[in-house]
């Protein structure tokens, strides 16, 4: 369908999907399968996989919420892989610091690596990935691909889960530009945006609504004010609450107009024309 | 003198022992642990079903002397060991939602739905190595998470609902239950309908069979007989050669 003019090499990667990924967020999942196939890069689902633990537990002492994260790379390491993709901010930064940890802390390698005695050993070995650490080697292949320029002004919003801690950062920690560089490699405009790395709120939207409500009225403003059409993204709860709060936003400001917000590979589908292709 | 075989067959056979809820017997090696209980003088009212590894009623938890794992099985299944610290679990108690299948939808939050606690599986594994039936408990309670109804339905296909699984999650999860729901749904909605089924079931809501049903419902046992042995065997159609040319 496309001229054989696009070179680079076909890799074949495998893929995470994570719980979200198959409920909420299946058009992330769908577009993100189809765009990063034309540029090469299949996704091969793990065969066997849990869920992540959804929040990498900062208590230090509790290694029984870090048996998910161990678990899912013994079974992509047992499948021959030594990288794993995952598309959800929250499933990557999880299993990243869970891999962080079995190649830095002996100890408590040591006592799940006992409890979980009928799984082989792990060691840290398998690199957890996301896929937009894979855009600046496929530069030629995104612009190639590009049927309709997108021609707008996007909001690159990072959040927290890509960046921090910064020993598991995707890209500059304080002034990340990935998603910058494929916004403008697909002919649309990446705006400046103070706020990209703000939090969210995250979990907060299910206690403390307020909290997430201010924190999208604050970083959806920005991006207005900054010139933004829409706003771009890899985490469904970030999508959820900065497109669902602004509903709640309205109600307390009501001179406050709306943007939406897509998952980045969606605005990749656009893009490349194969948007709602197939469905 | 039959009796005095008896006793000396008994002296030659080889004891065991074992501790029931502590306290310790002396058992014939090789018995199950049902029947070494009954031979202890323990009398089944509940926790024994069919005796034959099916039913789930006899849940059994023991660990062996020396050993820090405890183990999970059947009863009926499992034979005793010298040493063996034995208990029984004839009920487990977990909740089971109320729901009429009828009334309810097959989506991809059903089953977190109606049973929220899924959503607090770490991922410990601790329920496939109590699984008597030897199956992938953490993964269909992990297909149930993300809504993946086929899977989990598949998975647990074998499950005797035994509840041991439930006895020993940390997350206070009843797999048993969520498994049975996600069947249940499988079945009802998703599962391709057998057409051949419902055209026969109709045939038999238009009287079709009943002339002859009532024909037969007036001849004795010898006519019935005769009837069966000389009974016409329908040849398989189609699929026949091709089975011969696999």
């Amino acid at each position: 369908m496309h001229p054989a003019s696009i070179q680079g090499e076909k890799m074949e990667v495998a893929y995470y999907p994570g719980c979200t990924l198959k409920t909420n967020a299946k058009d992330f999942e769908e577009t993100a399968i189809k765009v990063f196939e034309l540029i090469g890069i299949e996704f091969k689902e793990l065969d066997k996989w849990y869920c992540c633990g959804t929040v990498y537990s900062l208590a230090t002492d509790n290694l029984m919420y870090r048996l998910a994260g161990i678990r899912n790379l013994i079974r992509a390491k047992e499948e021959g892989y030594e990288k794993l993709l995952t598309l959800c901010s929250i499933c990557y930064n999880t299993l990243k610091q869970a891999n962080l940890m079995a190649k830095s802390d002996k100890e408590a390698m040591e006592k799940i690596n006992a409890f979980m005695d009928e799984e082989p050993d792990y060691d840290g070995s398998v690199d957890v990935i996301h896929p937009l650490q894979l855009i600046d080697k496929k530069f030629y292949e995104i612009k190639e691909r590009v049927k309709k320029p997108l021609n707008k002004k996007y909001a690159a919003y990072y959040g927290c889960l890509l960046l921090r801690p910064k020993e598991v950062a995707i890209d500059e920690y304080e002034n990340p530009s990935i998603m910058e560089r494929l916004i403008e490699a697909m002919g649309g405009e990446a705006i400046n945006f103070p706020l990209k790395n703000e939090c969210c709120g995250s979990y907060n939207v299910a206690v403390n609504r307020e909290a997430v409500i201010e924190r999208t009225y604050r970083i959806v403003l920005n991006a207005k004010k900054n010139g933004a059409d829409g706003i771009i993204t890899s985490c469904p709860l970030c999508h959820f609450n900065l497109q669902e709060m602004q509903k709640e936003v309205k109600k307390i400001h009501s001179d406050f107009s709306g943007l939406p917000v897509y998952y980045f590979t969606e605005i990749m589908a656009e893009a490349f024309g194969v948007k709602n292709e197939g469905r | 003198m039959a009796r005095k075989d008896k006793k000396e067959e008994k002296l030659k056979m080889k004891m065991v022992r074992i501790y029931i809820m502590g306290k310790e017997y002396k058992v014939p090696e090789g018995l199950t642990i049902m029947k070494a209980m009954e031979y202890a003088g323990y009398r089944y009212i509940r926790g024994a079903g069919c005796r034959a590894g099916f039913c789930g009623a006899c849940a059994t938890v023991y660990r062996k002397e020396g050993e820090y794992k405890l183990n999970a099985d059947l009863a009926c299944q499992t034979t005793v060991e010298d040493g063996m610290y034995l208990v029984q679990l004839p009920f487990t108690p977990a909740n089971k939602a109320t729901y009429d299948v009828n009334k309810i939808k097959a989506d991809d939050k059903t089953l977190v739905n109606f049973y929220p606690e899924i959503a607090r599986c770490v991922s410990c594994n601790t329920c496939t190595k109590a699984c008597p039936q030897e199956l992938e408990v953490m993964d269909y309670i992990q297909s149930a998470l993300r809504g993946d109804m086929k899977k989990t339905a598949e998975l647990s296909f074998d499950c005797i609902q035994c509840g041991l699984c439930a006895m020993r999650c940390p997350a206070e999860i009843a797999h048993y239950h969520v498994a049975q729901l996600a069947r249940r749904l499988y079945g009802k909605y998703l599962m391709p309908k057998a057409e051949h089924l419902e055209k026969r079931v109709n045939e038999i809501k238009r009287k079709r069979f009943d002339e002859e049903i009532g024909k037969m419902m007036k001849r004795n046992i010898e006519e019935l007989r005769k009837m069966y042995n000389a009974r016409d065997i329908e040849p398989e159609e189609e699929e026949e050669p091709k089975r011969e040319g696999d």
